[in-house]
């Protein structure tokens, strides 16, 4: 018996080549992001409003603050503080959800604490963050981890749990050892589902960054934004702003790639049983 | 009828031969809240070394349980079950399992290759002995070109037969399937009962079927158990006196063959009614 077809259009697509593929993707997924800012330029150009100023002259405050001026003292540290809480979130939440995914017991006992934590609005516990670690670095990603784990934790959790019993089965009887079972089943069994967990991660991640920054920094974005309103620098906030969009942006981008490729068979899969 | 009472069944156990895999008054019963639901009676039969075994019985009547408990995947509540003479208390290194639903049997992650080779890697196989076991069981099954491929890349029958080679390449003593031409269609099915009786008679291999396909058991087997009753216990063992090279159609047109089917057929239906009749009164 043949083995099944590709999906019809990635056949297509790849007699069109590479290059041109790439630029349809890019320009499908970015034309009408495009428009909106060609229309907000072309109309704000003659605004003389004060807090509504043209986009002009948001962008090339924009070129100044961020090509790369304050990179080191405000990108950057927020960055750091972001990427380094998104990775500790991974450290603390795939081990645990695994464990709590295996352990059906343990799993009944913690689970209305960890639903009261992730439903908990963490802003809640911002002071009671900085009375216990200050305002440095330390704090604000502590602050960040403690809302970017529960995704996470709960997508290995729920991945884990839906492992199939016949995979386990399999596994049992042709006597797997606790790595192989872990590291070649149950994580990539899982992965679907942490990676939509650190997808949420990164968007809780990247709010309380800012927030975080807003309240009780002397630096970083958030600090930089806030800072500009009260000092009715309204160009400077739009810029910072502006910036945070597209960093949000991007780090979704590069995620999204990320994580095609490490799923690459997941999503070929689907294609292929959607095209069945 | 053979009356239903496990040891006395004449020709289920076979102390005298080369005895490989023995289930020896095994029962099992779940319990819940209510009580005790016995699921097996009191099961004895024995599998020689080199034979092909069915084990039949109406859908429902516990087969699946059965074979769990003789793969070691769960434990009997009463009674034993032996592997070379050693109890089984958890899944032996002897055996492999092939078990109907293939999909959820092999890991989408996984090439077909690293599929296969995955149990020998799990047990610390030398890298070159994996790689020669591996392409020589994919090469059995006629996959040797499809090694790089994922499993959802081929057909049920193609992956059905992935499960086979990753089976063949652990080497085991006896091969345990449980309904494994269950979810292919019947070409398909024609094909891959083929293959078995070929790998079995290549590699000299023990196998132990569960089926409900009466066809089938009477087409692949050496010896026939069937299950009946209610807890499920060996109601009939008989030989199939086919020889070991067999054909779909020539086979099958052999009055032999008519007369085993219709007898088990019979057995059967006698089971499942007297089943259904226990239950309406």
């Amino acid at each position: 018996m043949a083995p099944l077809a590709a999906p019809g259009h990635v056949l297509t697509w790849r007699a069109f080549g590479r290059l041109p593929r790439l630029a349809l993707t890019v320009a499908r997924e970015l034309w009408f992001a495009v428009v909106v800012l060609a229309l907000w330029w072309v109309l704000s150009s003659g605004s003389t409003s004060f807090y509504f100023p043209p986009l002009s002259e948001i962008w090339a405050r924009f070129q100044e603050l961020w090509l790369f001026d304050r990179v080191p003292t405000d990108v950057w540290p927020s960055l750091r503080n972001f990427g380094l809480a998104i990775v500790l979130s991974c450290a603390v939440g795939i081990p645990l959800g695994v464990v709590l995914g295996s352990l059906r017991r343990v799993r009944e006992i913690v689970s209305p604490v960890l639903g009261f934590g992730w439903a908990l609005p963490k802003l809640a516990l911002l002071p009671a963050f900085i009375a216990v670690a200050g305002i440095g670095d330390g704090m604000r990603v502590s602050f960040i981890l403690a809302g970017a784990v529960w995704p996470i934790l709960l997508g290995a959790q729920d991945g884990v749990r839906a492992v199939d019993p016949g995979l386990r089965d399999m596994a049992r009887s042709y006597r797997f050892g606790r790595g192989t079972l872990l590291f070649r089943v149950l994580l990539p069994a899982a992965a679907p589902q942490i990676f939509a967990g650190i997808r949420t991660s990164l968007a809780i991640g990247l709010v309380l960054m800012i927030v975080g920054e807003m309240l009780v920094a002397s630096s970083g974005l958030g600090f930089f934004v806030l800072q500009s309103q009260q000092s009715y620098a309204l160009v400077d906030m739009w810029a910072g702003a502006l910036l945070i969009g597209m960093l949000g942006y991007l780090i979704t981008l590069l995620f999204t790639v990320l994580e095609r490729f490490v799923l690459r068979w997941h999503f070929a899969r689907r294609a292929m049983h959607a095209a069945g | 009828m053979t009356s239903i009472k496990g040891d006395a069944v004449a020709g289920a156990t076979r102390p005298s031969l080369d005895t490989v895999m023995a289930a020896d008054h095994v029962a099992f019963s779940y319990s819940s809240a209510a009580g005790a639901h016995p699921v097996l009676g009191d099961i004895s039969f024995t599998i020689a070394r080199g034979e092909f075994v069915s084990l039949v019985g109406p859908s429902g009547i516990g087969k699946t349980t059965l074979l769990r408990v003789l793969s070691g995947l769960m434990q009997p509540t009463a009674g034993e079950v032996r592997l070379d003479g050693e109890r089984v208390t958890e899944p032996p290194r002897q055996l492999a399992l092939v078990l109907q639903d293939y999909s959820r049997s092999l890991l989408p992650w996984m090439s077909i290759e690293r599929n296969v080779a995955l149990p020998l890697r799990s047990a610390k196989v030398a890298r070159t002995e994996v790689r020669s076991r591996t392409a020589a069981a994919l090469d059995a099954v006629g996959l040797a070109g499809d090694s790089e491929k994922y499993p959802w890349q081929l057909s049920g029958g193609m992956q059905q037969r992935v499960a086979i080679a990753r089976a063949l390449a652990y080497q085991p003593e006896v091969l345990v399937m449980d309904e494994p031409f269950a979810s292919v269609d019947a070409q398909t099915r024609f094909d891959l009962e083929d293959l078995v009786l070929r790998l079995r008679r290549e590699f000299g291999m023990t196998v132990l079927l569960v089926t409900h396909d009466i066809d089938e058991a009477v087409y692949l087997s050496d010896r026939i158990v069937v299950l009946a009753g209610k807890p499920a216990q060996v109601a009939d063992c008989l030989d199939v006196p086919l020889g070991p090279i067999r054909d779909q159609i020539a086979t099958k047109a052999l009055p032999e063959y008519a007369a085993l089917r219709g007898r088990v057929l019979s057995e059967i239906r006698a089971a499942s009614a007297a089943r259904t009749d226990k239950k309406v009164g």
